[in-house]
């Protein structure tokens, strides 16, 4: 990877990482727990990679393995993320 | 890659944007939820569509084998049990990214044999290196928040000279594999290495300081996925795993600053259990004792109330009872609130989900700030498995470990109950001189059947 991929990805980093800073301090204390298991899930996003990972010919590739495994992973932190999170926002009810 | 895929990812980025967003209130939550869910299911489509040489039955198998596992645990743990599970799903993420790394290394050193630009490398080798600590830290955060292993900080002689020269170790690695990349041995070295770090640096850490451990793991977990993206330089693994990396970051400052520590010395572990300055003799705090029904009789006579719940509620699963309690003195007449501090319970928010799923009202919950100046002005205090939130010498005793702590003023209220078990000290492994206090009433039991009883003498009366 040269400079001209990289230095627009240090970009979206940069500018990510604010707005997650912004986004998340106005989220109430009463949240912050499917807040974590909702941004727990977010970060299944690794799913995208391991699926790209696991592209690989051939069983005896341990790269594919890997990809694999990779991807069963994520998708334990995507789906049980998700769920949760709505199984716990659901409870919340006012008066 | 071609610009479906692209506008793919960028709308799965902006879904999550929403998504988080309207986590801001209770009310859109839910939605939002749903929302960053359709982001995330659009990249995974956008994805398998452009595999070439894996076999869609391949992939499907993975998806229903962590799907199965994932929504097994998802429906089955207990609201106490969040912390748990969260550690748990905070570690397979970090070795879900450890595991893309890997493979993503294997591909191109030694199987295509391919050179590596140096960018390239040293993602993979943050992305290993925040990967692993994760798994086995949230690993060891898991074990011991279900008990499997000793909550208390684990903490041995020589220990942070150990990490020192573990740090020194990986920084080497580090500069070895960026010089030899073609050598396995490193990587796999620097994979083992961060696994053994992620362990260390966990295991000093005692049970109450978990919310701030478990913050900071969700925020590696978001910077692996993070270093991933670099690795294969794909725009939506950095997007969102910068938002899950600010949002750790986030809540660990507020833990951080609920404690009054730094994140230096919360990592640094073993408080509670060193430190002996300030500590009372336990024979020095006279308490005084109340029964279920004098205490009921004093429930009956006041007209406001502050609940005070802590982790010993969660530990009694006291929350339902406390629920028919509230209800009872809502019919009564009795204004009821809860007053929530920041670090009750073992994770951010702990109490809420608690009380929210014994039907609580989400708005008579209320943050420390927004109450501590109403308890003068409250007559019953009731304090159920909470202790140094609550302890006055926070704000009175400089000695104190715990000073300047910010806590709930219950000393302030007329008069104030507390269910506990015994008369053992919190996590600081302090005396509470609250329960000392003139106005303290102390009511001994285990909190769920106390409190069963407590409901029953006052309809009674």
């Amino acid at each position: 990877m040269d400079l001209n991929i990289f230095l627009p990805l240090l970009y979206i980093l940069v500018l990510g990482t604010f707005l997650g800073f912004e986004l998340i301090s106005k989220v109430p204390p009463t949240l912050h727990t499917p807040l974590m298991s909702a941004s727990n899930a977010i970060s299944g996003i690794t799913i995208v990679g391991a699926i790209l990972a696991c592209n690989e010919m051939g069983y005896t590739n341990l790269s594919k393995w890997l990809g694999l495994a990779a991807m069963v992973l994520a998708t334990i932190n995507v789906v049980g993320g998700y769920a949760v999170s709505d199984r716990m926002l659901k409870m919340f009810k006012k008066k | 890659m071609n610009i479906y895929l692209h506008l793919a990812y960028l709308t799965a980025s902006v879904l999550f944007i929403i998504g988080i967003k309207m986590l801001n209130k209770t009310k859109t939550a839910r939605n939002g939820n749903l929302i960053s869910a359709l982001g995330m299911l659009i990249a995974i489509l956008a994805t398998v569509s452009q595999v070439e040489t894996i076999t869609y039955v391949d992939i499907f198998v993975a998806f229903l084998v962590g799907s199965a596992i994932g929504l097994f645990f998802a429906y089955k743990v207990k609201m106490t049990q969040m912390p748990e599970m969260v550690a748990l799903f905070n570690g397979s993420g970090g070795l879900a990214s450890f595991a893309v790394a890997l493979s993503d290394y294997w591909l191109h050193t030694q199987q295509h044999s391919i050179e590596l630009s140096n960018i390239t490398v040293i993602s993979i080798i943050l992305s290993i290196f925040i990967g692993g600590i994760t798994f086995t830290g949230s690993m060891v955060a898991f074990l011991k928040l279900n008990g499997r292993i000793s909550g208390r900080a684990i903490v041995f002689k020589g220990q942070h000279f150990l990490n020192l020269i573990l740090l020194l170790v990986t920084i080497i690695l580090s500069i070895l594999i960026v010089n030899f990349i073609a050598e396995p041995s490193y990587m796999i070295l620097l994979g083992i290495l961060s696994l053994v770090i992620g362990i260390l640096v966990v295991i000093p850490i005692g049970g109450a300081d978990m919310p701030v451990v478990i913050s900071l793991l969700n925020s590696y977990s978001g910077m692996a996925a993070c270093a991933t993206g670099f690795v294969l330089s794909n725009n939506v693994l950095i997007i969102a795993g910068a938002l899950v990396g600010a949002s750790g970051i986030v809540l660990t400052e507020i833990m951080c600053k609920a404690m009054n520590r730094s994140l230096l010395s919360v990592l640094m572990g073993g408080f509670g259990q060193t430190n002996v300055t300030g500590k009372v003799e336990a024979g020095e705090i006279i308490v005084k004792e109340v029964g279920v029904e004098e205490a009921a009789q004093i429930f009956d006579s006041v007209s406001s109330l502050i609940i005070i719940p802590g982790y010993g509620m969660a530990v009694a699963q006291a929350q339902h009872a406390i629920r028919e309690l509230y209800e009872l003195c809502e019919k009564k007449g009795i204004e009821v609130r809860f007053a929530i501090h920041p670090v009750a319970g073992r994770m951010p928010g702990h109490m809420n989900v608690l009380l929210a799923e014994a039907n609580i009202p989400y708005d008579k919950l209320v943050e420390m700030e927004l109450i501590n100046d109403d308890f003068v002005n409250t007559d019953l205090v009731f304090v159920v498995g909470a202790n140094d939130v609550v302890n006055p010498a926070a704000r009175n005793t400089p000695e104190s470990p715990i000073y300047g702590m910010p806590v709930l003023n219950a000393d302030k209220a007329r008069t104030i109950i507390v269910a506990k078990r015994s008369m053992k000290p919190g996590y600081a492994g302090i005396e509470n001189e609250l329960f000392g206090a003139d106005n303290c009433l102390m009511l001994f039991g285990d909190a769920r059947q106390s409190i069963t009883k407590l409901v029953s003498a006052i309809k009674e009366l």
